[in-house]
């Protein structure tokens, strides 16, 4: 009842409840400050990603969403329940797919999403059923009976997505939920966790790949040394750091002094000739792409082409952490 | 999967705490996962069906002359305390296993579910019970196998149950030392420096009038001599005496005292 009241007084007021509000999250373990003032808004619906290299704390801050590391200091809610005070109720709106397969070795899968579904309140049967149905949705029915020892990698993350899907959550954490699968895999990775967010859940999610943040999510906070370095969609964080550029492929390559010409002095910028019959420029105002292009059909040049390159996520990262992306796999924590 | 929209987080109602029944069904369901690992890992029961055959077969022939005169002699005094000491010893593998299993990575699952937090440590230990029935019924047949007869059946289960209650109730002696110890290798050290004086310096296989009154006074404090005096007045001559008495209500004190600190240490932990 009490939550009711909370909940109608912040419409009330005409606020919305986020599904994660952190206000200045802190966690340090020894001298490292792991996370170090991190705050988050996060509202319901959609994916929101947290990209970072090895090491950032993405991790950290996931583990102390989950309840399942008490901050340092800060304070953060889950749908307006306190991490702190709130823990069960936290527990009941969220489901955690980490790094590494959080599922029992020694049992088989069928086993594994049984006792899970118990946990979660299901009775015998529908435990049964459901842990049946997921087997067949991810593709380990042949393994049902299997343990996981002899289970592959692939296969292992797997039935552990499959166990964080039991119930689903109106809040899914997925940490690092494609690293190490094959590229087929990663394809239904995505399209599952769309599937979730259609069907009402929010996904946060992690990721050290710039190409999956930007596939997948609406936003996306940039982590650096426990700090969140930049926030934003995919195309502000781009349109924050660099210009796009204008590429321009030519049907006769004899044409590449005029279009130079022309380009250089309709978009004022200067353009170069990368390989034969290729004009890029940087595109400061796309507006003037049209006189451009108008320009150089009346200058009797043909296209074979037009493409506009945005910056990259990689050249983003590299700008606001004066770190490339790949750095590699220097030891998580 | 279903393409229905599940409710929306903000408008569920949620209760921040677990119910007792949530509670004892978290705590079965966590013990028949500890039963499907046991049945997967069948080494784990070598401490509670090698040691009971070995240890009462090697004893009685080993002491009983010297010290009964003869091996039947020896049996009302051996087997008494060898019910209670391989109970103990099984009691002291809860908290390497609770060890294990919480370094897992399924525990960090466990963790972030929304699940009674004191079940992940209730449900190895109830199917722990397993094993000490196997440890007290083998005892009971190779005891029996030797010519050792007890006083009633009645007597036996009873005595059965008293000693696989009392290694229940000291298990979480350990199962604190699981949670409490950074490794594996410190839970199983530390406890095998509490088992050893526990187990030997006890009225278990020498009658206590042989030793020296300084040993003497030890063993009259440790716990384990009150099961075995007690087992062996009901083994022996049927009789339930003050020393049940003392088993069940010290052995219960264990389960007041260490349940709450284990709970504490273990969510502090968590």
């Amino acid at each position: 009842m009490l939550q009711e009241t909370k909940m109608e007084n912040a419409r009330a007021d005409g606020e919305e409840i986020l599904a994660i509000q952190a206000h200045g999250l802190v966690k340090v373990f020894g001298e490292n400050r792991a996370v170090d003032a991190v705050n988050l808004s996060i509202p319901a619906g959609g994916i929101y990603a947290l990209l970072g290299p090895n090491g950032a704390g993405k991790t950290t801050i996931i583990n102390m969403l989950t309840t399942q590391l008490k901050p340092d200091g800060g304070s953060a809610k889950i749908f307006g329940h306190d991490i702190r005070s709130e823990t069960q109720a936290v527990r009941q709106l969220i489901s955690l797919t980490g790094q590494s397969a959080a599922v029992d070795e020694k049992l088989s899968g069928y086993e594994n999403l049984t006792i899970f579904g118990l946990l979660l309140g299901l009775s015998r049967s529908a435990a049964s059923k459901r842990a049946k149905e997921l087997l067949q949705e991810f593709e380990l029915s042949d393994s049902a009976n299997k343990t996981l020892e002899k289970y592959s990698g692939g296969m292992r993350r797997r039935l552990d997505l499959a166990a964080s899907l039991i119930v689903q959550a109106p809040l899914i954490f997925l940490d690092e939920p494609t690293t190490g699968l094959d590229p087929r895999t990663r394809i239904q990775m995505w399209n599952t966790i769309r599937r979730l967010v259609t069907t009402g859940s929010t996904i946060l999610l992690t990721t050290q790949y710039l190409e999956e943040a930007d596939q997948l999510a609406n936003r996306i906070a940039v982590i650096d040394h426990g700090h969140v370095v930049a926030e934003g969609t995919s195309h502000e964080l781009k349109a924050a750091i660099g210009k796009a550029t204008l590429r321009l492929e030519l049907a006769n390559e004899n044409d590449v002094e005029n279009t130079l010409r022309i380009t250089g002095k309709i978009l004022a910028a200067k353009a170069s000739n990368p390989q034969p019959g290729l004009v890029t420029a940087p595109m400061a105002d796309p507006d003037r792409v049209t006189d451009l292009l108008i320009a150089l059909r009346e200058s009797n040049i043909h296209l074979a082409g037009v493409s506009v390159l945005e910056p990259t996520l990689d050249e983003v990262f590299l700008a606001l952490t004066g770190t490339p992306s790949s750095e590699g796999a220097a030891g998580q924590k | 999967m279903s393409e229905q929209k599940i409710v929306p987080g903000a408008d569920r109602e949620l209760a921040n705490r677990i119910p007792l029944r949530t509670t004892l069904s978290n705590s079965l369901t966590m013990a028949y996962r500890s039963l499907l690992l046991i049945r997967r890992t069948p080494q784990q029961l070598f401490d509670v069906t090698i040691q009971p055959i070995l240890f009462t077969g090697m004893f009685a022939f080993l002491f009983g002359g010297a010290i009964s005169g003869s091996v039947q002699g020896y049996l009302p005094i051996i087997i008494p305390g060898i019910l209670a000491q391989t109970a103990l010893t099984a009691s002291i593998a809860t908290g390497v296993q609770l060890r294990e299993d919480m370094d897992k990575g399924v525990f960090n699952r466990f963790k972030s579910m929304p699940i009674a937090r004191i079940a992940m440590l209730m449900g190895p230990l109830i199917a722990d019970l397993i094993r000490y029935a196997i440890a007290t019924s083998l005892t009971f047949a190779i005891g029996y196998l030797l010519g050792f007869r007890w006083a009633s059946s009645g007597a036996a289960i009873l005595c059965a149950i008293l000693v696989i209650y009392a290694a229940w109730c000291v298990s979480w002696i350990f199962a604190l030392l699981g949670v409490i110890a950074p490794t594996t290798q410190v839970v199983s050290g530390i406890s095998n420096a509490i088992l050893f004086p526990l187990a030997f310096l006890s009225g278990a296989f020498v009658p206590t009038s042989t030793l020296p009154g300084w040993l003497q006074d030890f063993v009259n404090v440790n716990p384990m001599t009150y099961i075995v005096s007690a087992a062996r007045q009901l083994l022996n001559h049927g009789t339930i005496g003050n020393d049940f008495w003392l088993s069940i209500f010290g052995s219960a004190a264990i389960v007041v005292i260490f349940v709450p600190l284990t709970l504490r240490f273990y969510l502090r932990k968590a």
